[in-house]
């Protein structure tokens, strides 16, 4: 059997041509299956790739299945084997191909594809090795802990200031769409919205319901940020809303105060004031792009991680052209083991019970002993050497030849 | 065989601190080897006081480098409670170095040497030093931690792009910890100065030490009543809690002058 994979990405293809190819989970779960036919195959298709994957006897076939599914004729599509296609998806999996290197969305696209994919013993290896290697990635480096974008750039520094957000009070200037995308970054960390406000009262009330919050008039800012700690600014007024006078003073208690609207929002001098941090958008992006590139730099050791465990997958995948010739070698060690045995019954039958579970157990070691170095140096050689190996042991040792041929004694 | 120990507790304290570093430099890179580092280091030390102890007729750190051992293995063990946690990596990057170097100190003056018998034999003095040196330990990591503290809170004020990078502990967190740690180690302090005031009744006399170290019981115990009683927190508490690790620094010096005679 023969892993192959057949796809495109954002790497190759644009998004007028992506699209022509995307499935959502029923279709690409229904194409899997249809290309299965009996065998393996898995269509993982995201927004920024869509890929097949089989496990089939024939890789060629599989290829020209694939291509026939993708348009092949119309859609530039890459074609991998073996271990560089599991490389391929262990880099997937750890966000090594996606747009901002290791965002975390992916992995869960890959479980859902993996789920309703027509899996077998390969595939589904396959897909549980690339699960567990993109935790692995995600866990051993820090290439999914900084922010990718501005609102949770923007929550990472909360959290910097206070720790935990569970408890954390929230004040939303400005109602908008901005407003609304950072107090959902910050809400997924735990922060509470307290309070909206905004010069549209409407919209202010539209938002604060969406939180559960209160909605307050525009003009009654200073009391609301008594009882704050996050600020989040984005209104489009053309003169800052917020002034350093209106800031109440917060007896060592920290104010993080971050604007979004351009023109800013927030008076500059509010930075002055003691325990009260302010980060407008230049901020906020300048900590992103410091942030994307350490992700970057995290990609480095995670490409390593990711290239052994693939080599891993390739040495079990090989494993598996020897398991019928183990199986058989052991099978037959033990026919010859057992009827030896019982032809010595006659001259065993003095021995105790406890004799004879010795006898049993001594040849039972013998074979075993004698089979295990062959056995490990199958596995080793299917990992370098390919089926050919095999072949030669099959040959050496008869197996699959009929039993009395191969019993015969050989002439002097 | 104490002398022997040194140079592994030694070497384990120093790679851990070139660890730390390298951490920094370019973070999750080298923490585990750093944190291993401190582990390793620290329990050579506790083997190597065990040495001393076992030879040691009576208190074995009854002079300026030997208590300076024992100080660096205080420092160290308060630091191994939550200090190998990934956040205060860049603590260890304050903590470690200083307790290589201060070991190092400690060797060079005499401080793994054992004489065999010593001045100070009964259990009162080895528990006013041992309790004194705690208490010292304890506001020694409660500084590094509010110059963690104070680290940190810059970065957000100047609005440094790479604030995020060394996953620091946040700000709340830091301020916490390090009025906590105070609030631990000046009751073990007091406990030790009172040891030593019940010896000092019989006879001896006053020296600059016992001064520093009321001092620095004052500026500890007022600095408490403020961040518990009158809600001091942030920066103020931060530079309070410097200027009270100022005077433990000035006692370490006061100390080699001869408080232990």
């Amino acid at each position: 059997m023969s892993l192959v994979l057949v796809g495109t990405s954002h790497r190759l293809s644009p998004v007028e041509v992506r699209e022509r190819i995307a499935f959502d989970l029923d279709a690409a779960s229904e194409l899997a299956r249809r290309l299965a036919d009996g065998g393996e195959a898995v269509c993982l298709s995201t927004c920024n790739r869509t890929e097949l994957y089989f496990s089939h006897p024939d890789p060629g076939a599989a290829e020209a299945l694939g291509a026939d599914a993708l348009l092949g004729d119309e859609v530039e599509l890459y074609r991998m084997r073996d271990e560089e296609a599991a490389l391929h998806l262990f880099r997937v999996a750890a966000g090594l191909d996606s747009l901002v290197p290791g965002e975390g969305e992916i992995l869960g696209q890959v479980r859902d594809a993996y789920e309703a994919g027509a899996h077998g013993p390969v595939l589904d290896r396959l897909f549980r090795e690339a699960l567990r290697v993109g935790k692995k990635v995600r866990t051993d480096t820090a290439i999914a802990e900084s922010p990718a974008s501005v609102s949770s750039a923007a929550a990472a520094l909360a959290q910097q200031v206070f720790g935990e957000l569970g408890g954390c009070k929230v004040f939303l200037i400005g109602a908008g769409e901005v407003s609304e995308l950072a107090a959902r970054a910050l809400t997924a960390r735990g922060a509470t919205i307290a309070t909206v406000t905004s010069r549209t009262q409407e919209s202010a009330a539209r938002l604060a319901e969406a939180f559960d919050a209160r909605a307050v008039p525009f003009d009654e800012l200073g009391p609301e940020l008594e009882r704050t700690d996050v600020v989040v600014s984005s209104t489009s007024s053309p003169e800052p809303v917020l002034s350093r006078d209106q800031v109440p003073d917060r007896k060592g208690r920290p104010l993080f105060v971050i604007d979004l609207a351009v023109p800013r929002d927030v008076d500059p001098a509010v930075a002055e004031l003691e325990d009260c941090y302010l980060y407008d958008i230049d901020d906020l992006q300048a900590v992103v792009r410091e942030s994307l590139s350490g992700r970057r730099r995290e990609a480095e050791r995670a490409e390593a991680i990711v290239e052994q465990e693939a080599k891993r997958f390739r040495d079990w995948q090989a494993s598996l052209h020897v398991v019928p010739a183990i199986a058989s070698l052991r099978e037959r060690a033990e026919t010859i083991r057992s009827g030896e045995l019982a032809k010595a019954e006659g001259r065993l039958e003095g021995l105790s019970e406890s004799e004879r579970r010795t006898v049993e157990s001594l040849t039972t070691q013998i074979v075993n002993k004698l089979l295990h170095v062959p056995i490990v140096r199958m596995k080793e050689a299917a990992a370098t050497e390919g089926a050919g190996y095999v072949e030669v042991a099959r040959h050496l040792f008869g197996l699959g030849e009929d039993e009395s041929a191969s019993d015969r004694k050989p002439r002097k | 065989m104490a002398e022997l120990l040194f140079w592994p507790a030694f070497l384990a304290y120093g790679e851990a601190a070139v660890a730390y570093a390298g951490d920094a430099r370019r973070p999750g890179s080298m923490g585990r080897l750093a944190t291993w580092g401190v582990r390793i280091g620290w329990l050579v030390q506790t083997a190597l006081l065990i040495a001393q102890a076992a030879r040691a007729d009576g208190f074995p750190w009854d002079t300026w480098a030997g208590s300076l051992n024992l100080f660096v293995w205080l420092v160290v063990g308060a630091y191994l409670i939550w200090g190998c946690k990934p956040r205060f990596r860049l603590l260890g990057l304050v903590v470690m170095p200083l307790a290589a170097l201060l070991l190092a100190v400690s060797y060079a003056a005499g401080g793994m040497d054992v004489s065999g018998e010593s001045r100070y034999s009964s259990l009162f003095l080895g528990l006013h030093v041992g309790l004194v040196l705690a208490g010292f330990a304890g506001l020694t990591l409660s500084a590094a931690l509010a110059g963690l503290y104070l680290w940190q809170e810059r970065e957000l004020k100047r609005r440094s792009s790479t604030v995020l990078r060394f996953r620091a502990p946040s700000l709340v967190t830091l301020e916490g910890l390090f009025a906590r740690t105070v609030a631990f180690a000046l009751p073990v302090l007091t406990l030790g100065m009172a040891v030593g005031f019940a010896r000092l009744r019989h006879g001896s006399q006053l020296d600059p030490l016992i001064v520093l170290t009321v001092l620095t019981w004052a500026v500890y115990g007022a600095f408490l009543l403020l961040r518990y009683g009158a809600g001091w927190r942030g920066r103020r508490a931060a530079y309070a809690t410097l200027a009270g690790f100022a005077l433990v620094v000035a006692m370490q010096l006061t100390l080699q002058t001869g408080h232990f005679g």
